[in-house]
């Protein structure tokens, strides 16, 4: 079963939601996945955008209150 | 009751820490109520910011360093004798040469460290600056470079952010003060989609880089170097031929915080606002050992560690909290040999940073020597 890693990134002005997710999700085992918490809009859309380039899943965005949640599965 | 306070760390934030609770517990050390000992892992403290201006023979080497011994105040028990092993369920530090100590309260001061050998072929393809060794090979480098492709390639996670930038522009005065910049061509590459984590930075920094002539790729992560062939390959299936590659490798925490199964990567869970352990109320994390998402740089661990500082003394003094932490960072940024500005935010107000000014470049200039003053808790 895969793991579930929590980054809480809302507020995060450096280095901020993507990077964050790039630093981490060399931590992770491949098939675990990553969920990363958001306030900045921006998110929503260029972590999706480097998830495609680079190849790995992106398992989805969900609008929260005030935030947005993404969860990314490690592909390789 | 002995209020024992051990810091594993003497880094920028352990040094603060324990000279700054040496100012506040002054009464509680003299009595024998409060003791203070650090553990780090060289008898010498360098003042890592410096290292920006060896390669381009702007500071000199001696002015690095400092005895760690007298930066820390007298009361301190200094040992250079690194942990091996953090307990933190038995409250139990094992060091190298084998001692086991006890403590009250905690703090974890482990750092970060670069890790050009997690990229295949960096080590032996690329320069750095972000150690002495590195930053003194970078300096060769740069005597022999008589024009070609440099490529700055920055990796993450990384500390001291606004460096890679400060380097481009540097590098850029450095080039046109040689005559070279004409037979060379600078290419910049940054992990995201824009040129700075910090978006104003990144939205300033783009026409600067167009008006200069550097070139840039963003969503660019270091997969591979191969320094025959003398090319960069991204994760995103981009390659780069260079002649002269420097690179901000990727960083992890320290060794002893992954053989402690204290935090994948070396990075301690933190709760951002008390700097406390994730489920501990007297083990504090300081600096780039925490993994709140903040910058890791040396103001980052000067403004926890003040926090710390006084929610330490406050507990032994008064049995109370005294403060959170707001998410303060403040960072000079080198725009050129003769200018800079600065940038600072914190968890709720977001960094908005001024036109650059040779006065801004000369209070960095000062700052490089005031940084003994901070080390020592006086600044």
């Amino acid at each position: 079963m895969s793991k579930r890693t929590k980054i809480d990134a809302r507020g995060a002005f450096c280095p901020g939601p993507l990077m964050e997710m790039i630093a981490a999700i060399k931590l992770i085992e491949v098939g675990d996945e990553l969920e990363v918490l958001s306030s900045d809009k921006g998110s929503a859309a260029d972590i999706p955008e480097w998830v495609k380039k680079v190849g790995h899943e992106l398992v989805g965005v969900t609008q929260e209150d005030k935030y947005w949640s993404i969860v990314v599965r490690k592909a390789k | 009751m002995a209020n024992n306070i051990l810091i594993v760390g003497s880094g920028l934030a352990g040094t603060i820490v324990a000279n700054g609770l040496c100012r506040q517990i002054g009464d509680e050390l003299r009595s024998g109520k409060a003791h203070i000992t650090v553990l780090g892992a060289t008898d010498t403290h360098m003042y890592q910011p410096g290292l920006l201006y060896l390669p381009f023979g702007r500071v000199r080497e001696a002015d690095l360093f400092r005895d760690e011994r007298k930066v820390l105040d007298e009361r301190v028990s200094f040992h250079v004798d690194p942990a091996t092993h953090i307990d933190v369920q038995n409250r139990t530090v094992k060091t190298k040469s084998g001692k086991s100590l006890t403590y009250d309260y905690l703090v974890i001061a482990t750092g970060s460290r670069i890790r050009p050998e997690k990229i295949p072929g960096m080590t032996e393809g690329g320069h750095w600056f972000y150690d002495l060794d590195g930053a003194r090979k970078l300096r060769e480098a740069l005597r022999k470079f008589q024009g070609g492709k440099i490529v700055v390639n920055v990796n993450a996670p990384h500390k001291c952010p606004v460096a890679p930038i400060e380097i481009v522009f540097m590098l850029r005065d450095y080039l046109v003060g040689r005559g070279l910049m004409e037979k060379s061509e600078i290419t910049y590459t940054y992990p995201i989609g824009r040129l700075h984590a910090l978006e104003p930075v990144a939205n300033w920094a783009k026409p600067e880089f167009d008006k200069a002539g550097i070139k840039y790729e963003t969503l660019f992560n270091a997969k591979e170097v191969d320094p025959k062939a003398k090319t960069i390959t991204s994760e995103e299936n981009s390659t780069l031929p260079y002649d002269l590659l420097i690179t901000i490798p990727p960083h992890t925490g320290a060794q002893v915080i992954e053989d402690s199964k204290l935090g994948a990567g070396g990075w301690v869970p933190t709760v951002r606002e008390t700097l406390l352990h994730e489920n501990s109320d007297n083990v504090f994390v300081v600096g780039d050992t925490t993994n709140i998402p903040i910058s890791k740089a040396g103001s980052t661990a000067h403004f926890e560690a003040d926090t710390i500082i006084d929610n330490l003394a406050s507990l032994i003094k008064e049995g109370c909290w005294a403060r959170n932490y707001d998410g303060k960072v403040f960072c000079f940024v080198e725009t050129g040999m003769n200018t800079g500005t600065y940038v600072w935010f914190n968890y709720t107000t977001p960094p908005n940073p001024g036109p650059p000014s040779q006065m801004i470049h000369w209070f960095k200039l000062a700052y490089n020597r005031l940084y003994w003053l901070s080390a020592r808790g006086l600044l």
